[in-house]
């Protein structure tokens, strides 16, 4: 039986599903029902001298049909008391105490203010610090957040600062506003930080109102750049967790953020080499009852690979990922269309001609493959084709048929899998699961990256599958 | 048609009636309107496309409801199809674009195209109902147009928008031929009907209401206008040829649906009888049950899968609670003064696929009302002596530009395929509008 059970620079944690510093840690009673949900941890919403937020503070971008692909916010740090939250914290501390609670730190940059504010969040019960060095918004232009993270002398200096004083692990929490992450991390661990979490915010505009050209989300007719993250950030954080783990003076226990929503979200960012995740915007969308799925969903996905404890999965995919010029030039793979699964959609058809290589062809039901049959033929034949409706007595069975049972050879397309370079894209503009599979060619071809070829001198260009 | 008032204002507002035949298939709001537009795979060379005879770009006009640019969408509709909104209410779709929707294979329903089709319509009568088209510069050319139903509405459209004038004449008060006196009532109200004519009338297509047009007529629009489209449709239904037929409480489908659509028919006797079983018994018999009628009986020779209604309609008439005598004949309508029974006989397939009495098999059902509905003749006297030629009581014509034998005379429509469906009629108007415009210009270039 899997456990869930980790330790996360010497903090032990029920399991590695925290939330993230953010409105669903905003105080005692929401953590409190957070961790009755099944979370095992909440980093408290960034304490600090307390502040005044906007109305509004929020906005998202929809896609398709569905709510919140990304949300961006530009509220601030608490805006309650600190004595009150450091309260409510013991509370929380004294009736959970095996659940992990951190605090968000952030402080104006000076040594006394960090060195009170880490010693009254240790007093309160805090099992860990956790230091804002991200918020893109606000805070940063009053020299703090993303200012302190954009620099890594400042980041390595407050991070000093802490240590000095902190007796529980220090987080640094990078910002992804900065051209490498890899930089302040380093100088978070040169100064002696125990763990980073990453990432925050990212810089964005989600849009514009077309009605007034006020830009969201809108405070009085004007809005300022906020904090993006959600679903549509994910790829962005796995990257850049990638890029700090895999970088020995950089890599430290890792706290993975960035639009985690599922169990396969968290897996991602463990085999990543993260050690715990934190979770907001799924929350902020569907509440905290979403944390039983991903500890389900993880559990389950850990059984059938037969991995025991997280250890036994974390960093797994870190070496999968290296540098464009190790890769195999002289591995091929070629798109396969399963006719049995294909619905004739033919977005695959339309991808490969506009957005690719121009080697799927709807030439199936033609006498002889036809390469040079364009798009704009196609339609066009359709165009002139003249149909009218079926009587039902007459041919309405056989129109039937094709409609709803079966596709017509005609729209199913071929791939020429001489020209296919394998690029995927057909694959992923498919509605049908594997109804499009991308399989391996035997070329006969030793494998050769591009750093083995320009050490051997070869030819720089062309493909040698061609 | 006078300059102030619409067609729509004319239609003859019977609470009642709208009340009795509520919309089958009610419209979306926007919400579920954007919901399902978004469900579209938006396939290319659609098979919606394909299989809608007008080539309504389907998934380009559904992508416009999904991105709110309504105003594209139902100018993409309409470059199509210029009757779209009613092709959204009574299209078969069934057997058209929704049939060949790839979601059936893909284990979901198909997109919901007629409905999101209508929602698109809806939304520019609600912006005022401008046309987005304009009538193209005068080319001093003119089309009479015979019969003022859909083929010559959609030919008419075309012309216009070449700079062709269009002179539609029907014998009717108002346009619209059987999309406006035809149609059931829960799918296309005759008002709409009219309001999409207005839409029409803004390309300036003229009309001659009350101008039933005979032989000598047409020689003489013929003589005064560059072509002739023939938009006639079908004749009348025929009688039986039984007794008693002539009995008062006969009567046929088409004056029947005609009647109660435009409120001068309000209600239904108890029994009603309906002889046939085309879609055009169907909806007489649906529409004399929510007229009030208790018992329907619709009456035909063969079983239920010669039928010539589509299956959704015959679904639909059993759950409106129609109930089907098959493989039985009448006889004789019986009755004094007013019908009061048929006289039926049962039937049975001979081994060569005859039909044959069975003898001593004959039975009574008492009825009110009996309506016929035994599919329309052809106008083959109307065309007599002309050179326009017909097959089988049908006008011929080249598929491709609607062109007869006669080169001044075009045809779409009822009378050229025997009797279709409304997208149909679109579709051979619309072909017929271009190729005689084609023809026109290619006329000048010889002369």
């Amino acid at each position: 039986m899997p456990t869930l059970e980790t330790r996360f620079a010497g903090i032990r944690c029920m399991n590695p599903f925290w939330l993230a510093s953010a409105p669903p840690t905003n105080c005692g009673e929401q953590i409190m029902r957070a961790f009755d949900a099944g979370w095992g941890g909440a980093v408290w919403k960034t304490i600090g001298a307390p502040i005044t937020n906007t109305s509004s503070r929020y906005s998202s971008i929809d896609w398709n049909g569905q709510r919140m692909m990304g949300l961006n916010n530009i509220e601030l740090i608490s805006d309650r008391p600190i004595e009150v939250n450091l309260r409510e914290l013991a509370e929380v501390k004294r009736r959970y105490p095996k659940h992990t609670v951190i605090a968000s730190l952030m402080v104006e940059s000076n040594r006394e203010a960090w060195h009170e504010i880490v010693e009254r969040a240790e007093d309160a019960g805090a099992d860990g610090l956790e230091l804002n060095f991200g918020c893109p918004h606000g805070m940063s232009e009053r020299g703090m957040g993303s200012a302190v993270g954009q620099v890594p002398e400042y980041c390595g200096q407050i991070t000093e600062w802490v240590k000095e004083r902190a007796r529980t692990p220090v987080i640094v929490k990078l910002t992804p506003n900065i051209s490498d992450i890899r930089m302040p991390a380093r100088a978070a661990k040169k100064a002696g930080a125990d763990a980073l979490s990453a990432i925050n915010t990212i810089n964005s505009i989600t849009g514009i109102d077309l009605d007034t050209l006020e830009p969201r989300p809108n405070v009085d007719g004007k809005s300022s750049h906020g904090g993006y993250c959600g679903p549509a950030v994910k790829p962005i954080a796995l990257n850049m967790v990638q890029q700090v783990m895999a970088d020995e003076s950089a890599a430290l226990p890792m706290s993975g953020i960035g639009g985690i929503a599922s169990w396969q979200d968290v897996a991602e960012f463990l085999l990543l080499g993260a050690g715990t995740v934190q979770v907001c915007t799924a929350v902020m969308h569907y509440g905290y009852r979403i944390v039983e799925d991903m500890a389900d969903g993880l559990l389950a996905w850990m059984r059938r690979k037969g991995f025991e404890t997280l250890d036994d999965f974390r960093g797994l995919s870190l070496p999968k990922v290296q540098d464009w010029k190790h890769l195999n030039l002289n591995y091929k793979i070629v798109a396969r269309i399963h006719a049995d699964k294909c619905i004739g959609c033919e977005l695959c058809y339309t991808a490969c001609w506009d957005g690719a290589h121009q080697c799927i062809h709807l030439d199936r039901a033609l006498p002889s493959p036809d390469k040079t049959r364009t798009p704009e033929m196609v339609t066009a034949e359709s165009l002139a084709r003249i149909s009218t409706t079926p009587i039902a007595k007459l041919d309405l069975k056989s129109a039937d048929k094709a409609g709803a049972s079966f596709t017509p050879l005609s729209r199913i397309p071929r791939v020429d899998e001489e020209e296919c370079v394998g690029c995927n894209l057909c694959s992923l503009v498919c509605p049908v699961p594997e109804c499009i599979t991308m399989e391996r060619v035997e070329n006969g071809l030793e494998p050769e990256t591009w750093e083995e070829r320009m050490q051997s001198g070869a030819a720089v260009a062309g493909n040698p599958n061609h | 048609m006078s300059e102030s008032t619409t067609f729509y204002a004319q239609a003859p507002a019977s609470p009642e009636i709208s009340e009795r035949f509520p919309d089958l298939h009610p419209a979306f709001t926007a919400t579920a309107a954007v919901t399902e537009a978004n469900r579209c795979l938006y396939c290319f060379d659609a098979p919606c496309t394909g299989a809608c005879p007008t080539h309504i770009d389907v998934p380009r006009f559904i992508k416009k409801i999904a991105s709110g640019n309504l105003e594209g969408s139902a100018k993409t509709i309409l470059d199509a199809n210029i009757l779209g909104a009613s092709c959204a209410r009574v299209c078969p779709v069934d057997v058209l674009c929704e049939g060949a929707c790839v979601m059936h294979r893909y284990n979901e329903q198909p997109i919901a195209i007629a409905r999101l089709q209508r929602f698109a319509m809806d939304a520019l009568y609600e912006s005022g109902g401008r046309l987005p088209f304009s009538p193209g510069a005068d080319t001093g050319k003119s089309v009479a147009l015979i019969g003022g139903g859909p083929a010559s509405l959609a030919c008419a459209a075309e012309l216009r928008r070449r700079g062709i004038r269009a002179v539609i004449f029907d014998a009717r008060p108002l346009p619209g031929g059987l999309n406006t006196y035809g149609v059931a009532e829960y799918k296309l109200p005759l008002a709409e009907s009219l309001r999409e004519i207005d839409l029409l009338a803004q390309l300036g297509v003229e009309f001659h209401f009350g101008a039933a047009v005979d032989g000598e007529r047409l020689a003489e629009l013929e003589s005064r206008h560059d072509a002739v489209f023939l938009g006639v449709g079908l004749g009348a239904i025929p009688r039986l040829g039984i007794a008693g037929e002539q009995l008062a409480g006969v009567t046929n489908a088409l004056d029947y649906i005609a009647g109660y659509k435009s409120g001068r028919i309000t209600s239904a006797p108890e029994r009603v009888a309906v002889i046939g079983a085309g879609n055009t018994a169907i909806d007489a018999a649906n529409a004399s049950l929510r007229l009030g009628a208790r018992a329907v009986h619709v009456i035909y020779r063969r079983g239920p899968e010669q039928m010539s209604a589509f299956a959704f309609e015959y679904d639909h008439a059993k759950q409106e609670g129609v109930e089907f005598l098959w493989h039985v004949m009448a006889e004789r309508v019986v009755g004094a003064e007013r019908v009061e029974a048929l006289e039926l006989v049962r039937l049975e397939a001979a081994s060569d696929g005859s039909l044959v009495l069975k003898e001593g098999e004959n039975f009574r059902l008492p009825v009110d009302l009996v309506v016929l509905a035994i599919g329309q003749s052809t106008h083959a006297d109307f065309f007599r002596g002309g050179r326009v030629k017909l097959e089988r009581g049908r006008v011929v014509i080249d598929r491709e530009t609607g062109q007869t034998s006669d080169p001044r005379y075009f045809a779409g429509g009822d009378c050229v395929n025997g009797g279709r469906e409304v997208v149909d009629a679109v579709a051979d108007g619309k072909r017929a509008g271009i190729g005689i415009a084609v023809w026109l210009e290619g006329h000048d270039a010889n002369a």
